[in-house]
């Protein structure tokens, strides 16, 4: 209990006094995680939409697929772009492995299918409700994701903050490809693993206390500016 | 020579597509013993109808004789089975001149405004024009004051006059209504009535399902009878009203049970 203690007094300390190698490591996991659930989004949401509004023959395969890389082992994603990206791998001439690029491609693969899901199972509803309608009105496929898109944005963005949740806590793929190093990879997560295994118990556990503190704050800006919760009805 | 007279017309009419002045009429609209199935199980048909160039027409019968399936069918939302469905138009163009009005009218999670607007936006109109002539449609239809209340949020009638508003903002050539006065009140009723007899007045081929015999009495140039998914009866509507022809017509009249 004491431990804890201490643990949120050192947390407290750390913010109020600005420390700058925490600032520089709480800087490094937004910059890592909101640049991943950017480029998930673009790719997840259109590719949920997608899924929810067309019919081909491996849809309800791809669906299962989709569902279950949604539980993939952050340390494996992370062994399999280290394989990429390493200086013997297909991706070896680009230099990425341990730089916040090769992070940023790993969290993409591991929350991409998340997005992807989530989004699915919403715009899945909203097409069954719009279907008729759309079809009445003669809109062309296109047309058509853009408005499940647009009218399903508040669900979608529970899809997004869903895939910020994973990856801002995510430390296995991140650890492997980015190397924790200081003051150039190195994240909330990686740190207080770090820390934590070099029996710094304390400072861990204040570090865990701002990756919370900042996982509370990002989802809470995002409602605040859209204006969930808000507007009656939906 | 009139055959050629024809072609020339034709081709003249798509080629100014975009024009409104003299373009090709979308109707008469024929269908040939057209049959509707759901998964195996004859649904309607075979249907043998001609849906002529104006008029108001009604569509009655008891609950499950193919009425919402008919509509269906002729705007495109039910796949055809068997036999054939012709409008005068090429099928992509005839596409785009229809509107259907839902019996529960489907809201898009958006603004009444937005919502109106929504069917030029999809045809392209810029979107300052398209809000313009939304706001104009919901004055008509008499939601002035709701223009930016989320569509989801109104009441039953008010939907409903949405809906009707967004079928017609395209200025469709025909328009098939499915019951849009269920569950209203009379007054709201009555303001429907309205504005599809204004709607008629300008050009808009109407036909419109209905339980309600008064509404049929007030509206009605034409009356189509099904029953058991055929077209049981037809014709205009004085003579159907005064003497229906089939007993189950008249059954239906006089409010029997018609199973």
């Amino acid at each position: 209990m004491d431990s804890i203690l201490q643990g949120l007094g050192q947390a407290f300390w750390l913010i109020i006094t600005f420390d700058p190698d925490l600032y520089e490591i709480i800087a490094m996991s937004l910059r890592v995680s909101l640049s991943a659930v950017l480029v998930a989004s673009a790719i997840g949401l259109p590719l949920g939409a997608w899924l929810a509004v067309n019919r081909f023959r491996w849809r309800r395969t791809t669906i299962a697929v989709l569902n279950a890389l949604m539980g993939l082992p952050p340390v494996v994603v992370g062994l399999f772009v280290y394989l990429l990206l390493s200086r013997s791998g297909p991706f070896g001439v680009l230099g990425l492995l341990f730089t916040p690029s090769a992070m940023i491609i790993a969290q993409v693969i591991i929350i991409t299918p998340l997005i992807a899901s989530i989004s699915h199972q919403a715009i899945r509803d909203l097409w069954a409700e719009y279907h008729d309608l759309l079809i009445s009105m003669n809109a062309t496929r296109g047309q058509r994701i853009r408005a499940l898109l647009w009218d399903g944005r508040r669900a979608l963005l529970t899809a997004t903050l869903a895939g910020f949740g994973r990856a801002i806590g995510e430390v296995g793929a991140i650890m492997i490809v980015g190397g924790s190093i200081e003051h150039s990879t190195r994240v909330l997560t990686t740190a207080i693993a770090l820390e934590t295994s070099k029996g710094n118990l304390e400072f861990a556990l204040g570090l865990g206390v701002v990756l919370i503190a900042l996982a509370v704050a990002v989802n809470m800006t995002i409602h605040g500016l859209s204006g969930t919760e808000r507007a009656p009805a939906w | 020579m009139s055959t050629l007279a024809g072609t020339l017309a034709t081709g003249a009419a798509q080629g100014c597509e975009a024009g409104a002045g003299t373009r090709q009429p979308l109707l008469p609209l024929v269908l040939e013993r057209a049959e509707a199935r759901a998964r195996g199980k004859l649904l309607i048909g075979p249907v043998d109808l001609t849906l002529g160039r104006s008029g108001f027409t009604i569509v009655m019968g008891p609950n499950g004789s193919g009425k919402t399936t008919l509509l269906r069918l002729m705007h495109g939302l039910q796949r055809l089975s068997a036999g054939t469905i012709r409008w005068n138009l090429p099928e992509p163009i005839a596409r785009k001149r229809q509107a259907y009005v839902f019996q529960a009218p489907i809201m898009m999670r958006r603004s009444v405004l937005d919502s109106i607007a929504y069917p030029l936006l999809l045809r392209g109109t810029p979107r300052s024009e398209a809000r313009a002539r939304a706001a104009d449609w919901a004055v008509r239809v008499g939601l002035g004051a709701a223009l930016h209340r989320p569509a989801p949020v109104l009441s039953g009638g008010e939907k409903q006059k949405l809906a009707l508003a967004r079928a017609l903002i395209g200025g469709p050539e025909i328009l098939f209504l499915d019951e849009p006065c269920a569950n209203l009140d009379g007054r709201a009723t009555r303001e429907i009535e309205t504005i599809l007899l204004d709607a008629r007045a300008g050009g808009t081929r109407i036909v419109m399902a209905t339980h309600d015999m008064g509404q049929a009495r007030r509206l009605a140039s034409e009356v189509l009878f099904l029953y058991g998914g055929r077209v049981h009866e037809s014709g205009a509507a004085k003579g159907f009203f005064a003497a229906p022809e089939t007993p189950e017509a008249r059954a239906f009249m006089n409010g029997e049970i018609v199973e």
